[in-house]
């Protein structure tokens, strides 16, 4: 029994990696757009959706190639981000409303949204064509993996090693770090806040859809409210990471990835679901502030 | 000549109006300061002038060019620089990030060098700690930041909004000491304040405002001579 465990741990491992490669790449927009912009987007779910419906029927209808149909759709959710975001939280900013009511706008545009998409294509699960890429399992010293999952996985480096250097090494990631801490101030250093707002809405709605695509090229999953499922998830990964906490959503993505895989390997798939939570509810018993996340440096 | 030429500004919020149709002029070089009592409208004014809150009327010419109803990035490129209340450091970026913002227009590394070498001459109480975070600084040395974070923007306006407030007398006289040394150095520089006594002893030229409205206005030794300015603000409280 201990054997068998043991002996099937890498192959679960690596699963459990694929999967929260996702989760962890969903929830860095999530942490991204809650970070700098300062707002809980509702609407983020969204764009994982839409991406996914973008890439099934890109490759379906237009067959469209992999390197064109994925890229390209979460491309295009980004900047259905930046259009909902003009639309709905850009006039609450000018009025400074209170952030309540940007919780409110983005829950009920959430709402309109998925029930559209429900009238549109149905509640029926797809996933992407099969035949958008190999299947075939590739040996690697015992463990079983094919190509998309392989993909999921070094996307998901190539983004995050991307994102921190942006963030670290460039003026515009110098102004999005500002606008995080206090976005009046930072416009008095002459950061235009509001192409800020645009590209960092861009970013993380491209982040969200690339999450959605390659959930739907690996996992029969695509459907209206998938969205709706990753954004509870998310809530648990940038909260046990540290809100706004770009390594912190990464490890817990990772982390919570990885042991719903165990889970489910191991103990019954039926809790599986459920792991996120509890971390979230230890991690909140004991860090208020989320694994990685600091308090705020003030003086009393 | 003046730089900065107001003409009818007029700001509020929501329904009311805050400064109702001032006129202001500053000369430069010169360190002209605002006073008047709390609520008196005097941050809405240069909230106002740094275009964080949009003139409902009038004009705002700066060095000849309209800024009434541009955004404030575009005013800070063209030099008006506002040092804001409660000074507003970047509380979870170190000190060396903070003066890094500061120069955020600037594109040149060896001119941000230049700048940041002349900031910690002035201030080498923050050279010594350039990692620490600021939001763990005491509220002088914040102050400090804040007035070097703008100066890494080599302002040809510098708007300072009460730099002494809540602080020991120590570090007051500190803040005016900085004043008078830029204004040595040729800074063009309009003051808030309260501590009234201070401002109008380095300044030229004085503005009084009360209830939004210009009471009174001339050089700043008349001003402090002024028997109602006295009584109202400089006399023994
Ligand atoms: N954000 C705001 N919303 C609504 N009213 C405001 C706001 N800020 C200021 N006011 C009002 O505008 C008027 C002018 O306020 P302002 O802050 O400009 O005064 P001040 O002269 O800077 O006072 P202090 O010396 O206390 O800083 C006051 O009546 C104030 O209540
Ligand atoms: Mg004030």
């Amino acid at each position: 029994m201990f054997a068998q465990i043991l002996q099937q741990l890498p192959q679960q491992l690596l699963n459990g990696l694929v999967l929260g490669s996702t989760y962890a790449l969903f929830a860095l927009g999530f942490t991204l757009m809650f970070g700098v912009l300062g707002v809980i987007n509702l609407t983020y779910g969204f764009y994982f959706t839409t991406a996914a419906f973008l890439a099934l029927y890109g490759s379906k209808l237009l067959a469209l190639p992999i390197w064109l149909a994925l890229p390209g759709a979460a491309l295009l959710a980004g900047l259905i981000a930046v259009l909902l975001d003009a639309i709905l939280l850009t006039p609450l900013r000018r009025k400074k409303a209170p952030e309540l009511s940007s919780l409110m706008v983005t829950l009920g545009a959430t709402l309109l949204l998925y029930s559209l998409m429900t009238a549109t294509f149905g509640t029926e699960i797809r996933r992407l064509p099969p035949a958008i890429i190999s299947h075939a399992a590739i040996m690697l010293g015992g463990v079983r993996m094919n190509l998309s999952q392989i993909l999921i996985v070094v996307t998901t480096v190539l983004i995050v090693a991307a994102l921190l250097a942006v963030i670290r090494f460039t003026r515009f990631g110098l102004s999005m770090r500002s606008m995080a801490e206090n976005g009046e101030a930072a416009e008095l250093m002459g950061v235009n806040t509001d192409a800020v707002v645009r590209l960092v809405s861009f970013i993380s709605g491209a982040l969200g859809g690339t999450a959605g695509v390659l959930i739907g090229l690996n996992f029969n999953a695509i459907q209206p409210y998938m969205g709706e499922t990753m954004m509870l998830k998310g809530f648990a990964v940038i909260i046990i990471g540290g809100l706004g906490d770009i390594k912190g959503a990464l490890i817990a993505g990772l982390v919570i990835g990885v042991l719903e895989v165990l889970t489910a390997g191991f103990i019954s798939s039926d809790i599986k679901d459920a792991v996120g939570f509890i971390l979230l509810v230890a991690t909140l018993w004991f860090r208020p502030v989320g694994l990685f996340g600091r308090a705020p440096a003030k003086r009393a | 000549m003046s730089v900065l030429k107001v003409r009818g500004l007029t700001l509020g919020y929501n329904r009311t109006d805050a400064v109702k149709g001032i006129d202001l002029d500053v000369a430069e070089g010169a360190v002209v300061s605002l006073i008047g009592a709390n609520g008196a409208g005097k941050t809405t004014t240069l909230r106002g002038l740094s275009g964080l809150l949009k003139a409902r009327a009038g004009s705002v010419l700066f060095q000849g060019a309209e800024m009434a109803g541009q955004p404030a990035y575009k005013i800070t490129r063209a030099g008006v620089i506002q040092v804001p209340e409660g000074r507003q450091v970047f509380a979870n970026m170190t000190i060396e990030e903070n003066l890094r913002m500061g120069a955020y227009l600037v594109q040149d590394k060896a001119e941000i060098a230049r700048r940041r070498v002349g900031v910690l001459e002035r201030f080498p109480r923050l050279g010594e700690r350039l990692q620490q975070l600021a939001g763990l600084l005491s509220g002088g040395e914040q102050q400090m930041l804040a007035i070097g974070r703008a100066l890494m923007a080599d302002p040809k306006l510098l708007l300072l909004d009460e730099p002494s407030m809540g602080l020991a007398p120590l570090f007051i006289e500190e803040i005016f000491a900085i004043i008078r040394a830029l204004k040595v150095e040729g800074r063009t520089i309009l003051l808030v304040e309260q501590n009234a006594q201070a401002a109008l002893e380095v300044s030229d030229h004085a503005y009084v405002l009360e209830s939004g409205r210009i009471k009174l206005q001339g050089p700043a030794t008349e001003i402090a001579s002024n028997p109602e300015v006295i009584a109202a603000y400089l006399g023994a409280a």
